[in-house]
């Protein structure tokens, strides 16, 4: 059985961070694959179109036919671990400070077989479930976990270093005015988190529901503004340091088209959307990428909230969807400039939210909470890539699928 | 179709260049030694060799291409065999047929590697792409943590014990001793062996070779041109060789050996009974109990058993790793796949000296090698008997 992690002791200031080191990074192409699949929290292996072969390790040919036709598909996730070892001695620097490691072999029921990480709970004999998850490298790796969920498994060292769970961390949301900050809070509050910072804009004008979070224990509503350089620089002196978690909910929204509208609004999207973004990870990101490896409330993750549209514009709110395409290309920079460290870039595509900018539109509409849901979920799981509702998760599917159809779908050429 | 038998080609000239735990010197340093040593016994010059097979790791950027010119030879036969512990037996079979075409009149089978400090980490990280892929990023634990997997599956399934395992180390500990190039010098007890250090459950240390520097070299030519320079030789019965066998099953308890040894024996018109002395590949001690069940000393997991009721000393009832292994020699990279099949010809050939078995006069040499992802996928094994015989 897990043990239940404890809250952290205070940290000693006088006392040297551990530096992150990070496990093998170097992979083939077929295997970044496994990637792709972990950072969506599928279970996927290559299966051989022709023949239907599952195997693994990845590979350029199927092992049974030599058919180049191979592509990813979810695959059922059992198997049984018919062996294992507890390593006592590696030459890697990261496995090093984690001995002793258990490893094992299990034969999936799909057919081949995977040397794999195993959870505390689970032993040589047991039926196991698969689950494909990051590790510090960014790089797809197989846990074998328990079929049935145990006791506190989460805040087993193996998955804590796969996952970003709230548990004991403190977390920094950046604009406490969105819609989707309350219920954001009593979601990470419910899974453990020990604080919740929420940022503030102008704070000297008075808005609805800021109230019901300075009454929140455990919160600290902090004045914090993505638009200005300054206010960022004094917040992360303050609690850069201690910022194990950053979730970045400022958004600015305007609906309308290109042509008939002037660059005002377009601008302050640029400011808030994309500007912000990279502000904020200017300020923050360098501290966080640093803390990687500092215990139980070691930074984990940076979290950006985008529109589905960041993948093909909906021509209704064009310069919005502009400045959602640039912060998506800004979110997978700085993903490869974190990824040296550890720390994970985490970005939620949310179809339209029922707020007032999206007010006209028709359902499925994303309800704050449930996008909430999706944010601490996909830290718990610990996701790269999460898609929040029907609309964002069909877009995906549909962009995967072919962006020059979807792009002339969403601009009127489909019925 | 029937094989053809390797009838007037011998192996000859078993040289072993002592191995180093540490050496600051090159592959290409370690392979002249062992290439001078064996055209010394056979009074060749570079020049006049023509035939040059060459196992090494360690040889980057330069492949055997760039050893000739920076060797001085001249071959119209050569070649690399990159199967790590399949490696001697595969070099011996592959140059006989060359020998025996008239390809080639001398061949030079040569392994050999260097080892820096901190060059095994290194040799590791580039190993293979399903390591780097499926296996490095899970404890990276190297081949220690693959052969406990299989260890672990191996006593599960077969009721194997840690104390099994050490007999087969305290008997070439105890051959060792008798060979003054074994790097492990002092005697090793089964409560040393039961009690050391952990390295990859339920591998511990005296389970592991200690990786070194080192070469190990013979030559292959016809029987008629060994008797002119007066060297002694041994006769290749039989050979087979298999990579990746029995790719189904789910984690390795048997090798390739199992697919070919009826025809292993029946290439050598002889049976298990008729060996003399075996060497096993012995990167860790499960691997030689698969290698005395698959090559048909005793059924399917009953190794344990078997090694409980023999002797396995150079003075025991069944001789094997006669020279210590690699287990108490030390693994010389591409030359631990060289170490069973030199010491074999030394032994039929009567010049094993403090190792000689009495009487030895035939061997069987098994080869195993390159663990490309979860399991050894190489295998290869030859029966050898001395020219006397």
């Amino acid at each position: 059985m897990t043990s239940p992690l404890q809250p952290p002791k205070k940290k000693d200031p006088q006392k040297r961070s551990t530096v992150p080191t990070l496990p093998p990074l170097g992979r083939s192409r077929a295997a970044l694959g496994l990637t792709v699949a972990a950072a969506e929290g599928r279970f996927a292996l290559q299966h051989c179109a022709e023949c239907g072969t599952v195997q693994y390790p990845p590979r350029d040919a199927c092992m049974q036919c030599l058919s180049i036709d191979l592509d990813w598909r979810d695959t059922p996730a059992g198997g049984k671990l018919i062996a294992e070892t507890r390593i006592h001695a590696s030459p890697d620097p990261y496995f090093r400070e984690r001995l002793p490691w258990r490893m094992g072999t299990v034969k999936l029921d799909a057919g081949p077989v995977a040397l794999v990480h195993l959870h505390g709970d689970v032993a040589r004999g047991d039926r196991v479930r698969l689950s494909l998850q990051l590790d510090k490298a960014a790089q797809g790796v197989i846990v074998a976990l328990p079929t049935e969920r145990t006791d506190a498994m989460e805040d087993d060292p193996l998955m804590r270093s796969l996952t970003a769970h709230p548990r004991h961390r403190r977390i920094l949301i950046t604009d406490a005015r969105a819609p989707v900050t309350l219920p954001l809070i009593q979601a990470l509050l419910k899974a453990g988190a020990a604080h919740v910072f929420v940022g503030e804009a102008e704070s000297w004008r008075r808005w609805p529901g800021r109230d019901a979070i300075a009454a929140l224990d455990n919160v600290s509503i902090m004045p914090l503004d993505v638009t200005d350089a300054d206010s960022l620089q004094n917040l992360a002196g303050e609690i850069g340091g201690k910022t194990d978690i950053l979730i970045n909910t400022a958004r600015f929204i305007r609906p309308g088209g290109v042509l008939g509208n002037d660059t005002v609004f377009a601008r302050d999207e640029m400011e808030v959307n994309v500007l912000g973004l990279m502000r904020l990870a200017q300020s923050f990101g360098p501290g966080m990428a640093s803390r990687t490896a500092d215990g139980t409330n070691s930074a984990a993750a940076f979290v950006n909230i985008l529109s589905a549209h960041a993948l093909s514009p909906d021509p209704g709110y064009g310069a919005f969807a502009a400045s959602q395409a640039a912060a998506r290309s800004l979110s997978q920079t700085l993903r490869a400039e974190f990824s040296h460290s550890g720390l994970r870039m985490m970005n939620v595509y949310v179809g339209p939210t029922d707020d007032e900018w999206h007010q006209p539109l028709p359902p499925p509409k994303v309800a704050p909470a449930a996008l909430a849901r999706s944010i601490v979920d996909g830290l718990i799981e610990g996701l790269e890539d999460v898609f929040c509702g029907d609309v964002a998760r069909d877009l995906a599917e549909r962009w995967r699928r072919d962006p020059g159809v979807l792009e002339r779908e969403l601009t009127g050429g489909g019925s | 179709m029937r094989r053809l038998s390797y009838d007037g080609v011998v192996l000859t000239a078993p040289v072993t260049v002592p191995y180093v735990r540490y050496s600051q010197e090159t592959a290409h340093w370690w392979i002249a030694r062992g290439l001078r040593g064996v055209l010394d016994r056979a009074g060749m010059r570079p020049q006049e060799l023509d035939g040059f097979s060459v196992s090494s790791f360690t040889l980057f950027p330069d492949t055997p291409v760039g050893l000739t010119q920076h060797l001085g030879l001249t071959p119209r036969y050569l070649d690399t065999i990159p199967m790590g512990g399949a490696s001697g037996v595969v070099a011996a079979r592959r140059a006989a047929r060359a020998v025996q075409a008239g390809d080639a009149d001398v061949v030079a089978c040569v392994a050999g590697d260097a080892n820096r400090i901190d060059s095994f980490r290194r040799l590791l990280s580039a190993f293979s792409r399903f390591s780097m892929d499926a296996a490095y990023p899970y404890g990276y634990g190297g081949p220690n943590a693959n052969f406990a997997l299989l260890t672990d599956a191996y006593m599960a399934e077969y009721g194997a014990t840690r104390e099994d395992f050490g007999r087969i180390a305290v008997a070439q500990r105890d051959n060792a001793l008798r060979n003054p190039d074994a790097l492990m010098k002092k005697p090793l007890t089964m409560e040393q062996y039961l009690s050391a250090r952990p390295v990859s459950d339920p591998v511990a240390l005296f389970d592991c070779v200690m990786p070194c520097a080192g070469a190990e070299a013979f030559l292959v030519m016809r029987e008629e041109e060994a008797e002119r320079r007066g060297l002694a030789f041994a006769r290749i019965d039989g050979t087979i060789e298999r990579h990746n066998a029995f790719p189904d099953d789910p984690i390795q308890l048997r090798g390739g050996w199992a697919m070919d040894v009826d025809e292993l024996y029946e290439m050598a018109r002889c049976a298990p009974g008729d060996i003399d002395l075996l060497q096993t590949y012995d990167d860790y001690p499960v691997i030689s109990m698969m290698q005395i069940e698959d090559l048909g000393f005793c059924a399917k997991g009953e190794a344990p058993a078997f090694v409980r009721g023999h002797d396995l000393t150079v003075t025991g009832d069944f001789p094997h790793n006669t020279s210590g292994g690699q287990l108490s020699v030390g693994q010389a990279g591409a030359a631990g796949g060289y170490l069973g099949m030199v010491e074999a010809i030394r032994q039929v050939t009567g010049e094993a000296g403090p190792t000689q078995v009495e009487n030895a006069s035939k061997a069987l040499v098994s080869g195993f090698g390159m663990i490309n992802y979860d399991r050894g996928v190489c295998s290869a094994a030859a029966i050898i008997s001395g020219g006397a015989a």
